[in-house]
């Protein structure tokens, strides 16, 4: 566990970078630093791009091989930018017998986007996560961050109108 | 620290309560925290300062009180009174009911049901009651005179052998007794050792960690550094799901609070003993829960397991001895130090001793979190602590263990729940999800849920478990669709030999055991699909076609 000082510099100058920098020193720009790292580039940056994976690879002297299998191997990390809003449907077990099956079908049909996807105006994203621990509240869904129980599918699609009628 | 200073601060905590006629505690865990829990703490704020109440009257965030049904949940101490369902609105009569001390009763929540008075709180003996962002409040209810116990008045294997007493097994799922790997980790050979502590709760359904997490941090910290003194380590990891984001930012608050009390660092308590513990998120992936993908996910790496031996114990972190225990044996541990380990084992049965929690979730009156003593039956944990099924449906199944368990039926439900006999029944123990299953559900149908969850988090390091739960996925999905034959469950059971049998980690080890215990108890719905082409409970399409007919 050699600490090495880090001389690559970030790819452009937006002030995010700085952010990203800052997990990589906190680590000592340790090799098993790296995922904490990508947790920062995707929490500034929404999502990782080539570009950031090859800055943190080369700052933290990874295997470009190794910070892409990383990425893609953790269901957390996109390599995809999000929509403007996301809509996350949880498909944990209690929500999956209390009817989310259906409330993501009810969404899949409203957004014309499968899950997993993005609509083509980048408004909305449809993802599904594999349980939010809000079991108790089963079903429920993530609205742009915030967790709603108990969905309904007449609520849920109330939402997404919002989100596409707003800005429309 | 020594014990007197706190002590101290304990007694300055207590008397600063004191001032108060009354404190209202607001939970705020994330199920009450989801209903708008944070607007109710707020309402009640302003309201106490509109009728002037604020020198007697305070507000408290706490953490989950359990029935999250019913959120979003206040309680009013002293007098006990418990409110479900409060709304902003109801600040006004909740402060009213505190002058006239005459609680608002379209609002109480009795506490004389057996949802509470059939709990035992040994982890959750806090939980609802502190304040989890005050590391004052934890040390108020006792927190950390364990700690200090065991660093100032006991050595090391005066605490491995407490653990031991205690009977304690570990409460991650698989039950290997907490002392005896405390013991193996404190005689290898080998310095630095690791201490971790597995946050990553990827069950589906179920939330006992995140709560413990969200409502006594401490606790935790307080049992991994006990665990740390006992096995001789200096550094710890909590490794922690990204997806409770609650949970990091209260076990962070904790963390920086008990370094700044000097109870984490450099010589605690002025003793050679030296310890510190960092936050390691993880990133969803479901096969981190197995400890030797754990590890090489805290070094970095991609989540994959190695084959055991050598196990953690002797070559774990950075080929390090490495303790690995899940939350909820951590936050069993300054109990055990406090009372003894011999007052732990008079809980439970035999085998299995204390208490566990359960996240009891999906079609049951009660849903969240409860712990109860081991040993109870299912029928009891169902009927009498949830309350039942709700909407006069009928109980079919009870699911427990997550993907690595089982379905198990009514008839089996007055099993005494303990490690043993749900292994005997086919199921496991698994980390306390408990999801509840009425007539509405395919039995076909939760076992091809569950499949597709191992399928796709599978890691694909070794072939039995990649392909084999593809090949079982598809096989469930011929049946669910109604295009199955005989040869199809025959081949669906040899598949579910083979993976158990040959898979190199407890994921493709267990991935079969939901398939396995639904054939076990309802091999009739199974036939009904392929031979009748029907689901009995309507929910699988090939249901649609024979209407069709």
């Amino acid at each position: 566990m050699n600490t090495y000082l880090s001389t690559v510099a970030p790819p452009t100058d937006d002030k995010r970078w700085k952010l990203v920098g800052a997990t990589m020193r906190r680590n000592g720009y340790r090799r098993d630093g790296l995922i904490e790292t990508l947790h920062t580039v995707q929490q500034s940056f929404g999502y990782l791009d080539e570009r950031s994976l090859r800055y943190v690879a080369s700052s933290l002297r990874v295997p470009l091989s190794q910070a892409f299998g990383v990425a893609t191997f953790y269901h957390f990390f996109s390599l995809r930018p999000p929509g403007e809003h996301t809509c996350v449907v949880c498909m944990g077990t209690a929500c999956y017998i209390k009817g989310a099956p259906q409330l993501l079908a009810e969404a899949e049909t409203a957004t014309g986007v499968k899950a997993g996807e993005t609509t083509p105006d980048g408004k909305v994203s449809i993802l599904t996560a594999r349980c939010l621990g809000s079991c108790s509240l089963a079903p429920a869904v993530v609205f742009d961050g915030e967790v709603a129980g108990k969905v309904a599918p007449a609520s849920m699609l109330a939402a997404l109108q919002k989100w596409t009628q707003h800005d429309a | 620290m020594t014990l007197e200073e706190l002590r101290q601060i304990a007694s300055k905590e207590k008397e600063s309560r004191q001032q108060f006629s009354h404190c209202l505690n607001v939970c705020m865990a994330a199920g009450c925290l989801s209903a708008h829990s944070d607007a109710v703490k707020e309402s009640l704020v302003e309201e106490i300062a509109t009728v002037g109440l604020r020198g007697s009257c305070k507000v408290q965030s706490v953490g989950c009180m359990g029935l999250c049904s019913a959120g979003p949940l206040v309680s009013v101490e002293p007098t006990g009174t418990l409110y479900q369902g409060v709304g902003p609105d109801d600040a006004t009569d909740i402060i009213r009911g505190l002058s006239e001390e005459e609680p608002v009763s379209r609002l109480e929540c009795s506490r004389q049901v057996p949802f509470f008075e059939r709990q035992v709180a040994i982890v959750l003996e806090n939980s609802g009651r502190i304040d989890p962002e005050r590391a004052e409040d934890y040390i108020a209810a006792g927190g950390y005179e364990a700690l200090i116990k065991t660093v100032t008045e006991m050595r090391p294997n005066e605490v491995i052998e407490q653990v031991s007493k205690s009977g304690l097994r570990g409460r991650g799922g698989a039950g290997y007794p907490t002392g005896l790997k405390w013991g193996t980790v404190a005689k290898a050979q080998g310095s630095p050792k690791y201490v971790i502590c597995n946050a990553d709760e990827g069950d589906p359904g179920a939330f006992m960690d995140r709560s413990v997490l969200e409502s006594d941090p401490q606790r935790v910290i307080e049992g991994m550094t006990i665990a740390a003194y006992a096995v001789g380590a200096s550094q710890g990891y909590i490794y922690v799901r990204a997806e409770y984001p609650l949970a990091v930012k209260r076990l962070q608050t904790a963390i920086r609070q008990a370094r700044h009390l000097e109870l984490l660092g450099r010589e605690i308590c002025d003793t050679e003993f030296s310890f510190d513990v960092d936050l390691r998120l993880g990133a969803g992936a479901f096969v981190c829960g197995e400890e030797t993908a754990l590890i090489a996910s805290i070094e970095g790496k991609r989540g994959t397991p190695s084959p055991r031996p050598p196990y953690p114990a002797q070559s774990g972190l950075w080929g390090q001895p490495t303790l690995i225990n899940n939350v909820e044996t951590y936050a069993n541990v300054p109990p055990i130090i406090r009372n003894g380990g011999e007052w732990y084992a008079s809980r439970g049965t035999g085998k299995s001793k204390g208490t566990k929690v359960f996240a009891l979730t999906g079609r049951i009156a009660h849903t969240g979190l409860i712990e109860v003593p081991m040993g109870m039956t299912l029928r009891e944990i169902i009927f009498d602590v949830g309350g039942g099924i709700p909407e006069g449906r009928k109980f079919k199944a009870v699911q427990t263990g997550g993907p690595s368990g089982g379905c198990i039926p009514e008839p089996l439900l007055d099993m005494p729940v303990d490690y043993d006999s749900l292994a005997q029944a086919g199921s496991i123990m698994g980390s306390g999800g408990m999801i509840v299953m009425d007539e509405t559900s395919c039995m076909v149908d939760v076992a091809k849920f569950f499949m597709e969850f191992c399928m796709s988090e599978s890691c694909g390091k070794c072939i039995p478990c990649r392909a084999g739960t593809a090949q079982m996925y598809d096989l469930l999905a011929k049946i669910t669709d109604g295009s199955a034959t005989h040869d199809d469950l025959k081949m669906l059971e040899e598949l579910c030999d083979l993976v158990k049998f040959t898979s190199l980690c407890g994921l493709g080890q267990t991935a079969p055991n939901p398939v396995i215990s639904t054939l076990r108890y309802f091999r009739d719905e199974y036939l009904a699909h392929i031979e009748e082409k029907r689901c009995p409970a309507g929910v699988c399409k090939c249901a649609e076609l024979s209407v069709a007919d």
